[in-house]
């Protein structure tokens, strides 16, 4: 009990320094619960085996990456008992009774001009107390026992590759200690709002962690609800540019845009069914808000929803056939889903005075949502069809929940000190954390399906 | 004076001071109100006996229009109860002037802008605002204006009147405003 509690003191202490970032970074992540539930490791700084000065940042980024994912929990290079770059060289007993269940060493070697060879390998340390320098019969033959070896790869990379090498690093990591997918090598889109700038509003796709950012729209008047293709190479968006709703495509790498709609109303909520071919949208052309899907190269509409109430937030199943959507058919706006093919509507949600924004997990087996509870909105999740609602969140005036692809992490919309911010929330609720913006708001968060 | 004295005088003094009103800008305006002031003043001064008066001007139906239309767009916002688009019945006043402004002037036409607070997603918000936006746009077409001289565009909670997180910002930020 000592033990976890000095542990957790050391990493409260160093979260800083491990998470500072330089200063041109848009978002700064702050954890503010969920660390004392996740599973102690470590990421050893890579020996560096070259002359001169060693490239920096690598494990620093891995370490942020699984910290920040809710289920790891990093110890700060300050308390780790020796810096092991391989296997061989780990002291068992040392690294056990702190605790740690798993440790990423490596080395970094030059290659060629600006090029690094990258080997690491993801050693159990339970494991490998009972078994490590043993020898065992496999096949009839007496070798050295290496199951507590997890992982071990080797990669040559450029010296600009060393983050997005990182993050691949992450991913295996992850998938390796939880089987599954890791989700470090996406990207978010969202807006942001800045009254001091003559074109305050900004659509704006960084990195999953806020760096590299590349804004792609700037615009004197609101963007909303963007929207990725499932390839991750567009997005679709709600632009005022006109000074009315009109719903854009936009590529992300060529910059090419096509205007999708101008009806009369509201043009709102663009999403992009799975196979990429097809938008759900909101339009008013025919008197009030109701739910259609275009087919994206003939522009040929499907009305989804007739009701004369608000019908909006459309969102996809997992499968194609099936939309959530917000209605306030029954008085309230609450979560319903109707069958593309029959038609048939539902109504999935009955707890708190509102429900709002739905969206299905990855797997199809629960629906996120913004819930209204006594007046306060925060993001909960409830399973599909039917079950008891879990509220997420405690942050106030929570909105525009998305969720990684691999459905463990809902980044979304809150306020924070007066001021519209971007936060995680990991599925299960433990962790949380809280990346707020320079200046101005940052509003709309929508994380990118898997890339590359 | 009698009335053929006084319809003559207006017949010089009013396009004269048209003109004058036409061909300055607001700086020159002022420039010749204090001008006329002091002559005012000389003339009392001089004790001469005689007093300088201005006679009040015609407006002509554009002056009269825009005179109207600025006091229109002053008083131009219907403001809302919280998740509700019924038109409160304290704005029946403001909202005839606009109505019958609109209906004696068919050509111009007017945008209604429905808004809401911060509260409730941004989607659903673009839903509300539509609708408060027509609840004034039906209000005004019951009151006889026609319906092709309204246009009706929802921003939601995407351009407050009052950036802050408070029941005093709620209410400004709920609200329809027509524009002109």
């Amino acid at each position: 009990m000592m033990k976890k509690l000095l542990l957790l003191l050391i990493t409260a202490a160093a979260l800083m320094t491990l998470l500072q970032r330089p200063a041109n970074a848009s978002l700064e992540i702050v954890i503010t619960d969920g660390v004392n539930s996740a599973r102690p490791i470590a990421v050893v700084p890579f020996r560096w085996l070259g002359e001169g000065p060693a490239p920096q940042g690598l494990t620093e980024v891995i370490a942020a990456d699984l910290m920040r994912s809710g289920k790891f929990n990093p110890i700060p290079q300050n308390a780790m008992p020796q810096m092991p770059s391989s296997e061989n060289e780990i002291d068992y007993p040392s690294w056990a009774s702190l605790g740690v269940e798993a440790v990423l060493v490596g080395t970094i070697e030059p290659y060629a001009v600006d090029r690094y060879t990258v080997s690491f390998q993801i050693v159990d340390i339970l494991r490998g107390q009972i078994t490590s320098g043993t020898r065992m019969l496999r096949n009839g033959e007496l070798v050295t026992a290496q199951d507590h070896i997890l992982d071990a790869r080797r990669s040559v990379i450029n010296g600009d590759q060393f983050r997005q090498y990182a993050h691949r690093i992450s991913d295996v990591f992850y998938e390796t200690m939880t089987g599954e997918r890791g989700a470090f090598m996406t990207r978010i889109a969202y807006v942001t709002v800045n009254h001091n700038d003559d074109k305050p509003y900004q659509l704006v796709v960084a990195d999953y962690d806020g760096y590299d950012e590349k804004v792609l729209l700037r615009s004197p008047e609101p963007l909303m609800s963007p929207s990725w293709s499932p390839d991750g190479n567009k997005l679709a968006y709600v632009s005022f540019e006109n000074k009315r709703p009109e719903i854009f495509i936009q590529d992300i790498y060529t910059t090419r845009r096509e205007k999708m709609t101008n009806f009369p109303g509201i043009n709102s909520s663009p999403v992009w069914s799975p196979n990429g071919e097809r938008l759900a949208m909101v339009l008013s052309k025919d008197g009030n808000p109701e739910v259609y899907v275009m087919d994206i190269n003939s522009k040929e509409l499907q009305r989804v929803t007739r009701h004369h109430a608000i019908d909006t937030e459309p969102s996809w199943a997992p499968d194609g056939k099936s939309l959530l959507f917000t209605s306030e058919r029954g008085g309230r706006p609450q979560i319903y889903s109707v069958n593309l093919d029959s038609g048939q509507v539902r109504r999935l949600t009955f707890e708190g005075e509102q429900n709002l924004g739905g969206t299905w997990t990855p797997n199809g087996q629960q629906v996120v949502m913004v819930n209204r509870t006594q007046g306060n909105y925060h993001i909960a999740k409830q399973d599909y069809p039917n079950g008891a609602m879990q509220v997420l969140t405690q942050t106030s005036l929570d909105e525009s929940p998305s969720l990684a692809p691999n459905g463990s992490m809902v980044i979304y919309s809150t306020t924070h000190n007066n001021q519209q911010v971007l936060a995680l929330v990991s599925v299960d609720g433990r962790f949380k954390a809280r990346l707020p913006a320079r200046e101005g708001e940052v509003k709309s968060p929508a994380w990118s399906p898997f890339l590359r | 004076m009698n009335a053929n004295q006084l319809l003559k005088s207006l017949l010089i003094a009013v396009p004269m001071l048209t003109l004058a009103a036409c061909s300055s800008s607001q700086g020159a305006d002022d420039a010749a109100n204090q001008q006329t002031n002091q002559q005012q003043q000389q003339g009392r001064d001089s004790g001469s006996g005689v007093e300088l008066d201005a006679a009040e001007r015609t407006k002509t139906p554009e002056e009269i229009r825009a005179e109207k239309m600025e006091t229109l767009q002053r008083e131009n916002i219907i403001y809302f109860a919280f998740d509700d688009s019924r038109v409160s019945s304290e704005y029946g006043e403001l909202l005839a002037d606009h109505a019958e402004f609109l209906v004696q002037n068919p050509n111009v036409d007017v945008t209604i802008e429905g808004h809401a607070d911060e509260r409730g997603t941004p989607e659903y918000n673009i839903a509300l605002g539509e609708r408060r936006a027509k609840a004034v746009a039906q209000y005004l077409q019951n009151l006889g204006v026609s319906s092709s001289q309204i246009e009706t565009v929802s921003y939601g909670e995407e351009k407050p009147l009052v950036n802050a997180s408070t029941q005093a910002a709620y209410a400004k930020n709920r609200r329809a405003v027509l524009v002109y």
